[in-house]
């Protein structure tokens, strides 16, 4: 057999199960009964099986976890699903392996079975420090619950931490979301994410303040909001990377960096999107026809024109930016226009958002789909 | 055909103020007449049109003969001419009526008399019609036969105490209407041996005939082979056939003679050639005088209409000329704006003629239109001396060359319930209307009667009328005249650049609160920039009302899961879509509603 170096791959697991659907939350997940959850597993089992010729060509470089709140299933059964993933692919020997938790969903014990199956990053959706604010955003857990999920991680042998946080919340302001900072820059995760609150159609939030953006914070306040977040954020040892993202030293999330750099991977579960060899497929989002075995829904072949923008409108999401490279010539008149307007700025080769940029991102994006 | 004895023929229209039943009305003759099964019917078989069938108002004159059996025995030839209904088609409702010897006049048995009903009856009188009064409805149960009745007879003063007491939805009555009409209207005289003379009133373009023209023989006989003149337009031609109306068909036949309502078609190819008032005679036998009453059409309202996407401006061009075969009142010509690009400037009967067209070229056409501010013809009298007919306010000459300008007004009657007279004569005042009386219909009813100029009441004067007397106030009005007028022209700035295409012509005193309104209507239309964006209204040069549109502050997408970069894409392309939809102007993106939002400054 020819020593055929295999490529690399990204494994995304989607778990859509939550204790209660969050208010602002438009993510595929919902409730669900014990029953549904572990049908969901075997099935999610079955579809893994299905990879085995996939596994021939590639080698797992990283492996997510996420949902929904996938802490909420038995430890058992994530350590099932972590065993399938290795009788099928072989992993490499660093690879990152990470679960998304909500604090209160996890024990000792579970945490400990999710160490011993090779998880080695937890992502904690904290959300805010402020119990008031996690609970007009419709959390079920406190700050203090936090606290301890965090510690018992720690205690687990969890030694690469991303906390979630969210600003531009109802009711919240600078100061409260400095605090929120700052709490958490003191317990020192190795990681970061801080979202802007968006207001997605078809939500609670969006039907509840869509006509009250009384309620929410101002533009201003939101983007000086955005402004300290990073201030504080480095001070404390924290790169930021990504509009949204920070780490520390050697601690980016390689899993979220694949997307944006157009990495190939594998998704499986409900909803879940795969792009391999510039084909993206889409799973099934009706949970019925999940359950009964159907589990693909779409593929989509992407042109180059398609590519082409992909690799601008995620590349850029990156601090450091892309490489402008092939496509200089493509681009020439929309890039020299983003630069008159002090949107995009460039430095040995590589393009990059500026502070104005990041602030008016999707618009920046838009400008790179062509037709 | 040539058999056919001028006594047993009745040639007759339906006038009627809209809704009253006109249509209904004509469906129940043609399906009573045998015409048509009630299983074939179409409910309104005369409005062809879906965008008719859809408001409820006949557009184009339609035409249909039927037979009768009449209770003497006799077979009689009804020719039913189906008038438009709308004060914008009023030439050519005169013309249709001038094709008949009779009318029979629908009233609402609950409304009484409207507006219309009675612009419609003196125009019917002034043809020298019997007017054959019909109350329609009386199934409802707000039906008050007898007191419109007296209405009738007192305000229009004809006879009506043996009016048909009818409901054309049920049916009920009707043929006592069909024994009328053979009873009522007269037969049409005219000598088939004089030289011919045949009233041209309406006319329809078929691509394997040619132009259809429809007309009344008031003199002599036309067949196969007649060569035929134009008399107005001087367009002649060769018969090549003449036939009658069946239902949504056309019959040939032999001949056409003298009281005979039919078509001719002579391989012509347009329909300007053919135009509504227009006599028809013969050029081997050609009659001494043309039928009084000709006048060429003249556009009212005036707009520009530009395509959506720059590329579409060919479809554009052949779309309108596709429309004008068969309707000479649209008149178009090509312009550039500065905003919009390349597009046509386009004259209209007024306001429903140009919705009407349009509908057509984004219904039928597929076309995607971009229309700016209606207007109408100012005369500008310059200091040279020189008269200009001023169709689009971005001609307007400077200031210091005009002398002074005029603008068009009409004779306005409005039909209104007493509680509401107050408020009717209020917007008349907004609208700069003079009062020229009012009379008592009776107790509760008045018609009042005001001189207005055109350009105010072509975009919401209707609507605001219906809502200021709940729906009851109706309207007609007729061209006046040229009256001398403080004109100014409205100059629209954003980001301190001149927009062309909204530019609009306003009376002077209500420049302010147009341009205040116009500036806060845009500050809403245009989306935000990466700038901020002055909104500016301009008299002459001087800045008169300001918005601005403040500069975008963010612009974020939300996190998306597991790769799923789909959605995320769908989101720009649906912020790049929007964009399409935009017109650039210098660095702005203008809406391209924006351009159409003059036209809803009226928050009452």
């Amino acid at each position: 057999m020819i020593n055929k170096k295999k490529k690399e791959l990204e494994i995304y697991l989607h778990i859509p199960f939550c204790v209660r659907k969050c208010g602002y939350c438009d993510f595929l997940s919902f409730a669900a009964g014990v029953e549904v959850r572990e049908r969901y597993v075997e099935r999610l089992l079955e579809e893994i099986k299905q990879s085995r010729e996939l596994g021939q060509r590639y080698k797992v470089a990283t492996v997510f976890i996420g949902g929904g709140t996938p802490s909420i299933l038995e430890g058992e059964w994530i350590a099932r699903i972590l065993k399938q993933i290795q009788a099928v692919f072989s992993l490499q020997e660093d690879a990152e392996i990470t679960i998304e938790a909500n604090p209160g969903t996890v024990n000792r014990e579970k945490l400990g079975i999710y160490r011993a199956a090779g998880i080695n990053r937890i992502s904690f959706g904290l959300q805010s420090t402020e119990d008031k604010e996690l609970k007009r955003l419709g959390r079920i857990h406190t700050y203090q619950e936090f606290l301890e999920s965090f510690e018992m991680a720690r205690e687990a042998g969890f030694q690469n931490i991303n906390v979630d946080l969210m600003s531009a919340l109802p009711g919240q302001t600078l100061e409260s979301w400095c605090k929120t900072l700052e709490r958490i820059t003191k317990l020192s995760p190795e990681h970061i994410s801080a979202y802007s609150l968006i207001l997605e159609e078809g939500t609670d939030f969006y039907r509840k303040y869509q006509g009250h953006q009384e309620y929410l914070p101002s533009e201003e306040e939101e983007r000086l909001m955005y402004e300290c977040t990073g201030e504080i954020l480095s001070r404390w040892g924290y790169q930021q990377y990504e509009i949204s993202n920070y780490a520390r030293e050697g601690y980016r999330c390689r899993h979220n960096l694949g997307y944006w750099e157009r990495a190939e991977y594998k998704g499986y579960g409900l909803g879940a999107a795969s792009l391999l060899e510039n084909i993206r497929m889409t799973n099934q989002t009706d949970i019925k026809e999940y359950l009964r075995g159907n589990y693909a829904k779409s593929e989509e072949h992407l042109t180059e024109e398609a590519i082409r923008e992909e690799y601008f409108f995620l590349g850029l999401r990156k601090t450091e930016g892309v490489e402008i490279g092939i496509y200089q010539e493509h681009y020439q008149e929309l890039l020299y226009k983003l630069q008159m307007q002090q949107l995009l700025a460039e430095k040995d080769g590589r393009i990059y958002l500026t502070k104005r940029g990041i602030d008016v991102s999707n618009y920046v994006f838009a400008q790179f789909i062509d037709g | 055909m040539a058999s056919i004895d001028q006594n047993k023929i009745r040639n007759f229209c339906i006038v009627a103020h809209i809704d009253h039943g006109k249509s209904t009305l004509a469906d129940r003759i043609i399906e009573k007449t045998g015409l048509l099964t009630s299983r074939e019917m179409q409910s309104q078989v005369l409005d062809n049109m879906d965008l008719e069938r859809e408001r409820g108002i006949t557009i184009k004159a339609q035409t249909v003969r039927t037979i009768y059996r009449a209770k003497d025995g006799e077979e009689y030839i009804f020719n039913l001419i189906d008038t438009p209904g709308h004060v914008d088609f009023n030439y050519e409702v005169s013309r249709s009526l001038a094709a008949c010897d009779g009318a029979i006049l629908v009233v609402d048995a609950a409304q009484g008399i409207e507006a219309q009903t009675l612009a419609n009856v003196y125009l019917a009188l002034d043809h020298n019609l019997d007017v054959m009064p019909v109350i329609n409805k009386i199934d409802l149960p707000s039906a008050e036969p007898e007191r419109v009745i007296d209405e009738i007879e007192d305000v229009i003063g004809i006879e009506a105490q043996d009016a048909p007491l009818i409901s054309a939805k049920t049916g009920q009555n009707v043929d006592e209407v069909l024994e009328k009409i053979v009873e009522k209207i007269p037969a049409p005289t005219g000598d088939p041996k004089a030289p011919l003379q045949a009233l041209i009133f309406d006319s329809v373009y078929d691509p394997y005939k040619g132009v259809i023209i429809f007309c009344r023989i008031k003199e002599g006989t036309v067949m196969k082979g007649t060569p035929i003149r134009m008399m107005a337009t001087g367009a002649e031609a060769d018969v090549v056939e003449v036939g009658y109306f069946g239902a949504g068909q056309f019959i040939p036949c032999e001949e056409l003679s003298a009281g005979m309502v039919g078509y001719i078609t002579g391989s012509i190819k347009n329909v300007k050639d053919t135009r509504v008032g227009d006599t028809i005679t013969s050029r081997s036998n050609p009659c001494a005088s043309p039928l009084p009453g000709y006048k060429k059409v003249q556009s009212m309202v005036y707009c520009g209409l530009y395509p959506a996407d720059g590329a579409k401006y060919p479809d554009l061009r052949d779309a309108l000329e596709k429309l004008q075969l068969n309707d000479a009142a649209l008149q178009f010509e090509p312009e550039t704006s500065i905003a919009l690009g390349f597009g046509f400037r386009c004259g209209f009967l007024g306001l429903l003629h140009l919705e009407i067209i349009q509908e057509r070229l984004e219904r039928e056409y597929n076309l995607d239109l971009v229309t700016t501010a209606p207007g109408v013809i100012y005369r500008v009298h310059k200091t040279s001396g020189d008269v200009i007919e001023l169709t689009n306010p971005s001609n307007l000459p400077d200031p210091s060359e005009i002398d002074f300008m005029e603008e068009p007004m009409v004779s306005a009657e409005i039909m209104v319930t007493t509680e509401f007279i107050g408020s009717i004569m209020d917007l008349c005042q907004e609208r700069r209307g003079i009062y020229q009386g009012m009379e008592y219909m009776e107790e509760t009813r008045a018609l009042l009667k005001y001189e207005l100029p055109l350009n105010e009441i072509i975009y919401d004067f209707f609507d605001a009328l219906k809502s200021r007397s709940r729906g009851y106030a109706s309207f007609d009005y007729e061209f006046k005249g040229y009256v001398q007028s403080e004109l100014v022209k409205l100059d629209i700035l954003i980001n301190r650049e001149e927009v062309d295409a909204l530019s609009f012509i306003v009376h002077g005193a209500s420049a302010y609160e147009r341009g205040r309104k116009m500036c806060e209507k845009l500050k809403d239309e245009i989306p935000r920039h990466l700038f901020e964006i002055p909104i500016q209204a301009a008299v002459g040069g001087k800045i008169i009302a300001r918005e601005t549109v403040k500069a975008m502050r963010k612009d974020v997408l939300a996190k998306c899961y597991g790769g799923d970069i789909t959605r995320k894409r769908k989101l720009l392309e649906k912020q790049k879509e929007g964009k399409k939809r935009m017109r650039q102007v210098g660095n702005v993106e203008i809406p391209q509603k924006a351009f159409m939002s003059v036209l809803k400054l009226d928050d009452k």
